[in-house]
Formats: C-alpha cells, structure tokens, sequence
C-alpha cells in the first residue's frame, strides 16, 4: 500500500535508523502521517527503541489487519502500532507483516504496558499469538470459541458458534 | 473465565491464605451496562481485580466492512451511546482525513457546537452517576434535567434524540435552523444555574470528598505508559488535550483552556470533568454567536455529499442525483490507502483506522475505543482499596461497555 506515498525524512526517522541500522526499515508517509515498516522478527528490538531513543512513551493502539481480500497484497496479516509521543506530540505508526503458520510476534507489555488488552483483542479477533505475554487469552469472547471472527475469511453472519455453547444451569454456577 | 484468579504476580501462596473471592457483576447497578469483575478481597481491602468482559460484544467492526461510510455512522453511534453525535463526528472526521475532504466553514461550526454539547451531555451523566453510585440521588436529577434539553436539540437537528445519525460524508444529514440557534442559546443561558446547583450539591460535599478523594490513584507514568487519555489521563497531571494539540474542526479558532488536574484519585478526575463543562459552554457560547452561514456540504464535493433531502422528494432531479450518489460504482473516490485519525471524545481520545483498498466500503475500519484502555487500567487503580471505592472509581473513569466491546 505504498501507491502514492512519499517518502519523507524526519529527525525520529534518522534517529532510529542510526540507532538500529540493522534493521530494514521502509519508511513512507500519507497526508503527513509517517509509517514505517519493519521485519517482524525485530518487533520488540525496534519498539524498545522507539519508546528509549525516540521518546514514544505511549502505545495508542494496537491492532491488525486481514490483507487477505486486498488487491495486490503479498502478506496475510499487518500488525499495527500506533505511538505517540506525550510531550512532543508527535506519531508515528509501525507496521509489520506476518504469514501462516508463523502468527507469532514477542508481546510489547514489556514495553508499555498498557499493550495488554489491546494484544488480547488481536489474539481474539485476528488469532496472531503474542509470546511472552503475562496473561495470554481471550478478551472479548468465550473461551469456548475457536474462530477468529475478523479474519476475512470468517462469513459475517458467523458460524453458529452460539449453538454450542455449553448452558450453564443455576446449581452448577 | 473461571470464578477462582489467576495467580496475581507478586503474590506469595502463604500470602494468599484468607483471602475471599467475590464476583461483581455482570449485571450491577453501578456497572451501568453489563461487565465483570472478580476481586480477591482481605476482609473489605481489594488486592487484586480481574476485570472480565465481552457480554457486549456486537462485531461493530466487521459490520464497518460491510457497510458504506455514509451507513456505517448509524453504528458508530451505538458504541458510546452516551455521546452519540461524538462518534459521528470522530467517524466521519477519519473518513473525511483518508479522502482529503474539506468541510464548509457552516458544517465544521455546527460539528463543533454538537461536539461540545456532547461532551456536556457524557460529563453530566458520567458525574451524575458517579454521584449516585455513591448516594447522592439528588445531584443525578440535576444534571439529568440538563440532558434531556439536549435530548431535544439533538433532535431539533437530526429528527432523533438519541441515535442521531447526523454527520454524512462531506457534511451534515440536514441544515439547522433558526429555532435550532435559539434552543441552542437558551441552553447556553439556563446551563450555568443548573451547573451552579449541580456543583454546589457536589463539590464541596465532605461525603463525597471523603469517599473520591485519594481513592483510586492513577499516576502520571502509569497514565501515559497504559494509554489513557482524555480526562484520565488529564487528571493525573498529563497536559494533553487533541482540540490544541492536533486541532481539527473549528477549534483553532475558538478560546478555551485545557483543564487539568494532579491527583490522579477518583475527586481529580470528576473535578476534571466538572471544568471541561464549563469550558465546552464557553466554546458553545462562541461558536453559536459566530455561526457562518452557507452551504452545509462543499461545493467541489457536491458529488459525493447526499443531496437535501426536499430536494430528493420534490424534484426527479434531486431523485436522480440521490440514486447516482448512492449507487456503489459512482460513489466517492477512496485513495488506496490507510489513515488513522483522532478526535478528543468527551472520554479520551477516540480513533478510527481505516484501511481502504478503493471501495466505497471500509476494508477495515478499527476503533479505538478510550473505555477499553481505560479499564485495563481498572485493577491498577482499585489495588489496596476498600470494596465500597469499586463503584467510585467505576463511576469515575465512566466505562460505557458498548464502546468496550464494540
């Protein structure tokens, strides 16, 4: 999706690739919003310096996307994180892309913690499974679950999931 | 989830010995809608919570992948259903940031004028409950008497009280009218003296002090490096406010102040919400007096925008250019691309992502609901706390489960 980006330079931008020139970072822009997009085995390497080096001390949100009805996309899923830096104001997206069978990414709790439910929902909706985090599970549906209902791939009217839920009676609650 | 915790870090197992189990909800008078906690209580001391939540949970945004930009509002009202009008504007003002749309001076005054109305409208019943959750009934009729009147501008506008609807893609579903003006300012005139009554009932309470005041601390590292935002995050001393630091709309142009606090506890963030009131009615005051006049939809995106709605039910024409715009292989020019934009909600700070693959529907359309961060926060606050401050610091982060579920 980088049709129509520009690529801009910025002072976080030189900053964080001095600091991590290992990592290969694409860094575009669209309507003055910065993206940047880096390997997802360098997720937790890079987000540290980002909150260390860069000074983006808050995690916005965090969240995925299914590319798989998107034209011309190559990868499955895009992991989405959107910082801000509180006193300088300034944002700045990161993005990272994953495949089957590998849905895993290190969790960013360590980082902010505040990344905990936001990775619990990506877990429940989208089913990229985050290691490391302290307590990994659904947030929003049953346990019983077994879909991951944002995934393209899920129909929108469901699967009937609803029908086998276990009944909980009053004397076993 | 099961009824027994998850071991609480930190937490030895001869420490855990006397503890007490006790399940909060879903349905509880001061949950307001329906969610769950599990605290483990020593005695009446909380140490730890486990927040548990989803009964709520509609897939509002796998309907945002079904439905066009201009349908999609009828569900992003129903998230935060105590300011509706707010997520309307947030939705739309995404949507408007992704396709580079310009608004009429009109539409973004009236925009800002609903925009601060709700966030009276969420503040009033945000305080109003935290009150009452507490045993102040009183004070809840107060400010619920102020709702209702903006129940009743809202449909003056709109046509409905409660889902408005109101906001379109480009503009606004209709124009306001002169009587809608005068409501408006007759609000601005009755508000203070109910304000007056409200805080008078409330603020220097030693009841309610005693009961809000230090409970529920949230410090400022905590604030920033959870995420919250909005008047959480203000009433632990962070300075942020979306309306000065990234304005949008017609904020630019108007005067007023960022309200903050320092304490961080459940009094900081009602007083927080208590000086924004004040505030959105001075920024009310204004923009009504300095209302343009003109078109509600901009010229160079008439194409897009639906057409009046006499026109479409009096002329073929206005019928035939309703049809064209709705019909998906003419509607707006979408960018192949991806944008997150934010505005500052009356709870904190309410995005949406949209990712787009040129469609007139979203591809993706993500919220980011401010509930949803904010009572992740929730056991941080209620650790070391009594069992009664529960409904205090409940009351005052003002979860609506709608937003945090979606």
């Amino acid at each position: 999706m980088t049709s129509e980006s520009t690529t801009i330079v910025s002072d976080k931008q030189s900053l964080l690739q001095s600091v991590l020139p290992s990592i290969r970072q694409e860094w575009t822009a669209f309507q003055e919003q910065v993206r940047v997009v880096i390997p997802s085995k360098n997720v937790l390497e890079f987000l540290t310096a980002c909150r260390d080096v860069a000074g983006f001390d808050q995690l916005i949100d965090l969240t995925c996307v299914d590319l798989l009805e998107m034209p011309g996309a190559s990868n499955r899923f895009e992991v989405v994180y959107f910082l801000l830096s509180v006193d300088a104001g300034t944002r700045l997206i990161v993005k990272t892309y994953l495949n089957e069978p590998e849905l895993t990414l290190p969790s960013a709790t360590q980082v902010w913690f505040g990344a905990d439910w936001l990775e619990r929902e990506v877990y429940d909706m989208f089913g990229i499974i985050f290691s490391g985090h302290p307590n990994f599970k659904r947030l929003l549906l049953p346990d019983e679950f077994v879909s991951f209902p944002l995934r393209k791939d899920y129909p929108q009217q469901g699967r009937g999931e609803r029908h086998n839920f276990p009944v909980i009676t009053r004397s076993q609650s | 989830m099961p009824l027994e915790l998850l071991d609480a870090p930190g937490l030895q197992e001869n420490q855990k010995e006397g503890l007490w189990t006790l399940n909060f909800g879903p349905q509880h008078p001061a949950t307001h809608t329906t969610l769950r906690l599990v605290l483990q209580l020593d005695g009446e001391i909380v140490i730890d919570a486990e927040p548990d939540i989803g009964f709520l949970h509609s897939g509002f945004e796998k309907l945002g992948e079904s439905l066009d930009f201009n349908q999609y509002v009828t569900i992003v009202d129903r998230m935060n259903y105590i300011s509706p009008l707010a997520n309307e504007i947030a939705w739309h003002h995404s949507v408007e940031a992704l396709m580079g749309i310009e608004l009429t001076p009109r539409c973004i005054y009236i925009r800002t004028i609903f925009a601060e109305l709700m966030r009276i409208h969420d503040h009033l019943l945000c305080t109003g409950t935290c009150v009452l959750d507490l045993g102040g009934a009183t004070a809840f009729m107060y400010a619920f008497n102020e709702r209702e009147y903006i129940y009743e501008i809202c449909e003056r506008a709109s046509g409905q009280r409660f889902h408005t609807s109101y906001t379109r893609v480009g503009g606004l579903l209709y124009d306001v009218t002169d009587d809608w003006i005068a409501m408006v300012r007759k609000f601005c005139k009755n508000f203070p003296k109910a304000y007056r009554d409200f805080a008078g009932l409330v603020m220097k309470n030693r009841i309610f002090i005693e009961r809000t005041q230090g409970v529920g601390v949230l410090c400022k590292e905590d604030a920033i490096a959870g995420g919250a935002t909005g008047p959480v995050a203000r009433a632990s001393g962070v300075t942020r406010d979306l309306r000065i630091d990234e304005p949008y709309l017609a904020y630019d142009d108007l005067d007023f102040d960022i309200c903050c606090a320092k304490g961080g506890d459940c009094y900081s963030r009602f007083q927080v919400r208590m000086m924004e009131m004040e505030q959105s009615l001075k920024i009310i005051e204004q923009a009504i007096e300095n209302l343009p006049s003109g078109p509600i939809y901009n010229e160079a995106y008439g194409k897009t925008g639906v057409p009046d709605k006499t026109e479409v039910y009096r002329s073929i024409e206005g019928l035939i250019h309703h049809f064209e715009n709705i019909m998906p292989n003419r509607q707006m020019d979408v960018p192949v691309e991806s944008f997150y934009a934010a505005t500052e909600s009356p709870n904190g700070e309410l995005g949406y992502y949209i990712v787009s693959d040129g469609n007139f529907k979203a591809y993706r359309a993500r919220t980011r609901p401010p509930s949803l961060l904010h009572f992740a926060l929730f056991p941080r606050m209620i650790r070391n706390c009594m069992l009664s401050d529960v409904v205090a610091v409940l009351g005052s982060i003002n979860i609506i489960a709608a937003e945090l579920d979606r």
